[in-house]
Parts: C-alpha cells; structure tokens; sequence
C-alpha cells in the first residue's frame, strides 16, 4: 500500500509545531515521545502501520478549534481518530501527521426523551450512547460490530452500519446534527433537534466524509424506543442460491425482519467450533429476527417459517427462549473471533444486489480455489452487505500481498454486478485505489471538488479515499505553496 | 429545451449562455428564468427488484407510475411524498426527479425517515454539462462521499437529475388511526410526542388545532395494529377522548397535501422545529390557520400575503420555507431560510465548484 512521501519541511519543523501545541493544550494532551506516538500508529487494519509525527488529545471544542487553526497554519496534515477500530485505515497516519483523538471527549451533553434525541461528544462509545438511555428503554439504533469500542466520531466519519439497518438505516439517517470544527479552526454548527436542512444538506455530505471535511466534535442523535421484544429464527440450507431466493421471498412477503444474517459453510463451521452455538452442519445458513409484541412476533415469524419450509431447509429453529436467542446469535456475534482462530484474515466489506449473492458467491468460490487461499463469507443479507473473510498467513511471505489482490478482485465482481465497494467500513486507504473502478474522474471530481470547499489545503486526512493518482495535484498543490 | 437522452441534455447544458430553470412537471411552484430545462423525456423505470426493495428510475417518470407499478407488488414510497398541486395551484404531472430535487416527504417522516433517507443513487449532470453519478442502486454503500443526500433538497441548483435509485418498503397490511380530543397545541403536542415515544410504532402523528384533534397513525399487520391501538388508546387516555378511525388514508392524503389551505388564501409556510418547541413557536408567528405534522416537528403556517415570517418567529433552531406566494414575497423573502454566515460560505463554494456559471435556477437556493 503506497502512502504519500512525509514531508521534509513539515518534519524538520516538529519543534515548533510541538511548541505551538504546547501553548494551547495541557502537556499531558500532547504526545511527541516516538515511543508513546507509536500506540497511533494503526487502527484496527493493523497491516499498516506509520507512527504520527505527534497525537494530541483535546479535551474541548476549544482545543480541537486552537489544534486545526494551528495546524492549518503551519501546514502539518491532521488525521482524526475516534477509537481507531476502522478496518478501512481511516485512522492510519503518516510520518508528518498530527494524530487527532477525540476520546476525551465521550460527555453526554442532554438527553430528551419528548423530542426523542441524545447530544453527545463524539469521542463517546456507540454503545455508551445506548447505555445512557437504556434504563429508560430507549436505544440509538446503528449497531457496528465494534460498537463496544468504536466512538461516535468514527461512526460519523465512516457512515457506520450494523447487522439491524434494514429496519433502521445506518448512522447517516440517526444523525441529526452536528457541531463541526474547519481545518481553519471555525467552528460551525449543522441541523439540530429538527428535522431536515433548511439548505444544501451539509449534514448528508459531511455524514461518511471520512474525517476530511471537519472534526465533528459533539452530535445530536436519534434515539428509539426500544421494541417490545426481538426473537430470531435459524435456518438451514443446503444450496446458496436457495438461501438466496429464501432472503427474496421473505422480503418481497411485506415482512420487514430487523436483521437478516447469512453465513457460508466454512464460517458456519468456524463460529460452530468457536461457540457452541448448535449451528447445523449445511451450506448456508440465515438467522432472520423480528421484532414487537409476543403476538406480532409469532405471526411474522409464522410467515417467515411458512416461506422457509417452502424451500427446504435441513434446519429451522424458532428461538423458544431468551437463552436460546442469545445462543442464535452468539455463533454470528463471534464469527470475525473464530476466523481468527482459523488464521489470519482480511475482512471485505463490499454490497451486492441481494439478487446477485449466488453468482456472487459461486465467483468467489472459483477465485478462492485460482489464488489458494480460503474464504468464508457472513453477510447482511437483507441489504446485500458481504462481509468475506480471507484466510492468509500473515508470517509467510508474499501471502499478504496475494491476499490483497484476491481482496481486490472479491470487490471489482461487486461493483461489476451493481453493488459497490464498501457498504459501511469506509474507503479508507484499503479501498482507496480501487475507487476508479466504481467512479469515472467526473464522478470522483465532483467528490473532490467538495473537499476543496470546506478544506482548502487538503490537510485533513488527506491520502485517503480518494486514488493518490487522482488527488496528487490538490496535495502537491499545498506543499508547493508552503 | 427538452432533451430525450442524458447525453443529449449534457450536451445542452455545455453549450448553454443563459441561467436556465430546471423543470420537472411544473407542480411545486418553482419559478426562474423563462428557457426552462425539462426531464419529460426522460422517463422510465429501469430497474425494479420486489425482493431486493429498489427501484430506479429516470428522473422525468411520473410519480404515479412509480406508486402504481409499487403497488402491483405490495410495496410503496414510505416516504410518502406530497403532491403540491393543490396547495400551489398548479397543474402538471409531479416526477420522481422533483420529489427527490425537493427531498419532498410527508407524515411518515417522523417515522419511516425522509426522502433522502431512501435515496440509494442519483445521476445527474452538472454546471459544466458533466454526467455525474454517485451512490448506486444498494442500501449500504459509503464508497466515497455521499453526494446522493446533497442533491436530495437541492432544488435543481446543483445539477439536472436523470436516474435516481430508491429503496422502496412494503405496504402496511392496515392502518388506523387514532384520535385523540386535545384542547390546546400543548396538550395535543404532547399526546403525539407520548405517541411517539412509546413502543407502538406510530407512523402518523398530526395535531389540527381546527378540530382540537391529535391524529396518531398505527400501520402494519392486522392483529398487530390491533394490539397496537388498544395498547397506545390506553396509554393516551390522561390527554382526552381517544377514538379509533378505521378508514383513514383518504385523511393521511389530505394532511399531507395540506388540504386545510387548498382553499384558504395568504402565504402559506413550513418550518421545521424542535417538536417540544412547536406550541411556543405557534404563539410568535400568530397564523391565520396552523398544523402541526410530524409529531410537532412539522408546523404549517398560513399568513396574511406578503407577511414576514421570519420576523415573526426571530432567532430560533430551525428553518421556515415559503411554499406558497406571489413571486413578489418570494423574491422579497426568499424561499428558504437564510443560513448563518459560516454555512452560508460553504453553500456558495459547494455550489460555485458544481455549476460554476451560475446556471441552474438562479437566486433560488441563496
């Protein structure tokens, strides 16, 4: 993975920069010791790792404001981190970058149950946004798998998703403002406890921009109230593409499940050996859960069992029990820590039409056999988001890199039957490269052209998402006029 | 000028020397410039999935075709899109491209999300005459940014859409509705916002100060919005009478369309507030008739031709539109809401970087 050249002049004067941190944050805000920087120098795509020049840890809109006014001043990029659990390398910095990190900044600020919204700073938790408002019976809907670490910052940044966004959307549609702080350290406030844009719908673009058009500091959240109850059903087939046109039917039914997860046989086995769970022993297998009353969730279940026995299943177990359903869900919930245990892995990301996953998979299949290497998929089957999960040794060489061409190749097929690249980790540096093959330069211009506009310099995470080939005039353009 | 092909109306638009109105059918009262570009060619559904809840369409299809094609499949627009024609005299057949260029949502908003909740993908072709496309035709997708929400509400002003790509939802089974007798704005706010905090999934949820009544939407299978109705009927029963209609989308049509002003005349405004704030916001405005949408979060204002609103309502969070009124007001107040200065430099430069001449419906969007 090629990253931008640090530049010279940004590193010889990291003394002064320090110095000029200094004299607007605590000292104990400021961290400049290589060994102490070195704890930033990944995120969660720990493939890639480059120490920052410096991290800073602001404490205030106040501080992030002085940090990015000074930064921007002295021409030093800012890559922004909430809890640095990206798996896209949307955290990752380079030599001459000042990390910033919200994570002190994780207050609740007001939580108001009448208008049916929280406001928090971002550095908090996904799920403490929840936890404050559970006792209460409420919740805040998108659910990343990382959601006991990842912060709202990120979450903001990336669009995040979760296994519950056919019924709830993702963070793009629980957002409902934002306080944002410039590269030139303004500060600018954007929708609120009311519905919609009065304008241009700043809010829409900035939601998914990666951390390259501001740092979001604090953001007001949809919160709701938590259905009566949720219980899941397992099912089992013995074909792909049945389990594929069960997904379809059950959809097309007027039945609108909560989640609809699918898993292939090679993760089926993992999770089952991992968990516990008492998954069966098939070639597909689906965890379908509504939601509601005890009776509204045995009649859509009821539906939901009538379609499955349709196509055959060689399993199809209704959760009986709150045990029982933890158990469903525990198999899928400890799928990434299972693969893991298998080897090594790289976790994609990209989204299909739901119409395409045996074609998919069946390709998928074919190029694991060609590279060599093992797959095994899970997936959000409702809204066709795949997460395949590549087994490599990361200790025998030339493995990764053949890891990250079949990767490439997993996501290509994507875009090529309708999908896209990343359905909700984010472009980050992973996919950075790959977005010619989704976007024309037109397409990826007018993106562009957005980042000119809320930061000039291109200071703000800067190497990311877009190909470096496209975005190297704008970057280069900054340090010619340094 | 009316273009039959997307390429055609790139072409069109490269060579254009004038500002230009971007026209869809002509029903939302959009004035501008006299050469006008329309969609009306533009038309067609190109794709639609049942089973993966999309559907793309070219921007000039009619609405109707849209909702009637959903329809035969049990699915709809869940964000129930008004029809303006009513409320603004037009006539004209509305397009999914003006819905989608005037993020136009109805009641089921405050549930079920806006129009730009369930805009997947748009095609469009920018100031310089470029076809531009950004999203796709998935749910999930955040591969690079997200320019599908910006031109959702952008009125035209930062390009000509030609595809947008929806997710589309089921059809509830049943509806009913609840009406709850409230006195006062502020009894029957907060009945809606006791509707809405409940786990019962209210779709709806409107107070008519006309008829003193809060209306709360239930919609979904039959025995659960049966449950679902008994269970909320109770737990409203401290804010007044509650009685349960059945036949009531004729009804939901009308609160959409603001049927209760078709026939009034003066301006006719929407602000979008904090729904607590909502019976406070009332007392400043001083309307001649208001209704309040979106559990509060929606008001609709009449007043007296050519009325300063914004006046009226001073410093508050939210934005008031004109939906309704003679060009002169229009021109005098402006449509939309004025932004503050930093939001106001970042609308301009957006807007500058995509139609740098100054094009499309000019003076509209500040």
């Amino acid at each position: 993975m090629e990253m931008p050249t640090p530049n010279p002049d940004v590193l010889r004067r990291k003394a002064v920069v320090l110095q000029r941190l200094l004299q607007v944050l605590p000292e104990d805000a400021v961290i400049h010791e290589p060994s102490e920087t070195r704890a930033y120098e990944c995120d969660a795509l720990t493939a890639y790792k480059c120490p920052p020049m410096l991290a800073v840890l602001p404490a205030t809109t106040q501080e992030v404001s002085d940090i990015l006014r000074i930064c921007n001043e002295e021409g030093v990029p800012v890559v922004p981190r909430g809890s640095g659990t990206s798996l896209a390398g949307g955290a990752l910095p380079t030599a001459d970058s000042v990390i910033l990190g919200v994570a002190r900044m994780n207050e609740v600020l007001e939580v108001d149950y009448d208008n049916r919204f929280i406001r928090v700073q971002t550095g908090r938790t996904n799920l403490s946004v929840t936890g404050a408002v559970e006792e209460d019976e409420f919740f805040y809907a998108p659910d990343p798998s990382s959601q006991l670490a990842c912060a709202i910052a990120g979450n903001i940044a990336m669009n995040s998703g979760g296994a519950h966004c056919l019924k709830y959307g993702v963070t793009t549609n629980n957002l409902l403002g934002v306080k944002m702080v410039m590269m030139d350290g303004s500060v600018v406030e954007i929708g609120g406890a009311h519905l919609d844009s009065g304008g241009l719908d700043l809010l829409g673009v900035i939601c998914g921009s990666e951390g390259q058009l501001g740092v979001v500091t604090e953001a007001t959240l949809r919160i709701l109230r938590k259905p009566e109850g949720a219980r899941p059903v397992l099912m089992g087939f013995d074909d792909n593409e049945v389990a594929g046109h069960c997904v379809s039917d059950i959809i097309k039914s007027g039945i609108l499940p909560v989640a609809i997860e699918f898993m292939d046989t090679l993760c089926i086995k993992a999770c089952e050996n991992f968990a516990h769970a008492g998954y069966p022993d098939c070639t597909a297998l689906l965890i379908v859960e509504v939601e509601g009353s005890e009776a509204e969730m045995d009649y859509q279940l009821s539906k939901i069992i009538e379609i499955a026995k349709r196509h055959n299943p060689v399993e199809l177990r209704e959760s009986q029990s709150a045990e029982e359903s933890a158990k469903i869900w525990l198999g899928r919930k400890s799928a990434f820590g299972a693969m893991g245990q298998l080897n090594d892995y790289m976790c994609l990301d990209g989204t299909i039409p739901v119409s395409s996953l045996p074609e998919v998979l069946r390709r998928i299949g074919e190029m694991s056999q060609d590279y060599g290497l093992p797959v095994g998929n899970v997936f959000h089957a409702g809204d066709g988001n795949m997460h395949p999960l590549i087994l490599f040794d990361a200790n025998k060489p030339g493995d990764l890199e053949k890891c990250e061409a079949f990767g490439a190749d997993i996501l290509k097929l994507c875009v090529d039957v309708g999908g896209c690249l990343t359905g909700e980790h984010g472009v980050g540096i992973e996919k950075r490269d790959l977005m010619h093959h989704q976007y024309t330069p037109a397409d990826l211009e007018a993106q562009m052209a957005i980042k000119d506009v809320f930061d000039p310099n291109w200071l703000l995470n800067p190497a990311k998402v877009f190909p470096l080939d496209a975005s190297e005039s704008r970057r280069a353009a900054r340090i010619a006029a340094e | 000028m009316n273009p039959k092909t997307e390429a055609e109306l790139a072409e069109m638009v490269a060579g254009l020397k004038e500002p230009v109105r971007i026209k869809g059918g002509g029903t939302r009262g959009i004035a501008g410039p006299d050469v006008a570009i329309e969609t009306s060619e533009l038309t067609g559904i190109t794709l639609y999935e049942p089973g993966a809840l999309t559907l793309v369409a070219k921007a000039g299809t009619p609405v109707a075709e849209i909702e009637a094609a959903l329809d035969a499949e049990g699915q709809q627009l869940a964000f129930e899109p008004m029809d303006h024609r009513g409320l603004v005299g037009t006539s004209g057949t509305p397009t999914i491209g003006g819905v989608v260029a005037g993020n136009v949502s109805g009641p089921r908003r405050v549930q079920a999300g806006a129009c730009r909740d369930f805009l997947l993908g748009v095609r469009y072709v920018d100031g310089m005459g470029q076809v531009v496309k950004n999203g796709g035709r998935v749910m999930k997708n955040v591969t690079g940014y997200d320019l599908v929400k910006l031109m959702a509400g952008s009125w035209g002003t930062l390009g000509v859409l030609t595809e947008v790509s929806l997710k589309v939802l089921p059809k509830p089974e049943v509806s009913a509705t609840l009406a709850v007798q409230a006195p006062d704005v502020t009894t029957g706010i907060a009945a809606l916002s006791a509707a809405l905090k409940s786990p019962f999934e209210v779709s709806g949820a409107v107070y008519d100060p006309n008829n003193a009544c809060a209306l709360l939407r239930l919609e979904g299978f039959a025995g659960s919005v049966a449950y679902r109705s008994d269970k909320l009927k109770s737990a409203l029963a401290g804010f007044g009478d509650v009685n349960r209609i059945e036949q009531s989308d004729t009804l939901w049509a009308g609160l959409r369309d603001a049927a209760n002003f078709h026939e009034e005349s003066g301006d006719v405004w929407r602000i979008s507030v904090k729904p607590s704030g909502a019976p406070e916001i009332a007392g400043r405005i001083q309307a001649d008739r208001t209704l309040f949408d979106w559990g509060g979060g929606l008001i609709w204002a009449l007043v007296p031709d050519g009325t300063d609103l914004r006046a009226r309502l001073g410093a508050f969070d939210g934005h008031a539109t004109i939906v309704r009124a003679e060009p002169e007001t229009l021109s005098n107040l402006g449509r939309f809401q004025p932004e503050t200065p930093g939001l106001s430099a970042l609308t301009r430069g957006i807007r500058h970087k995509f139609d740098p001449r100054g094009l499309f419906n000019p003076g509209l969007m500040g």
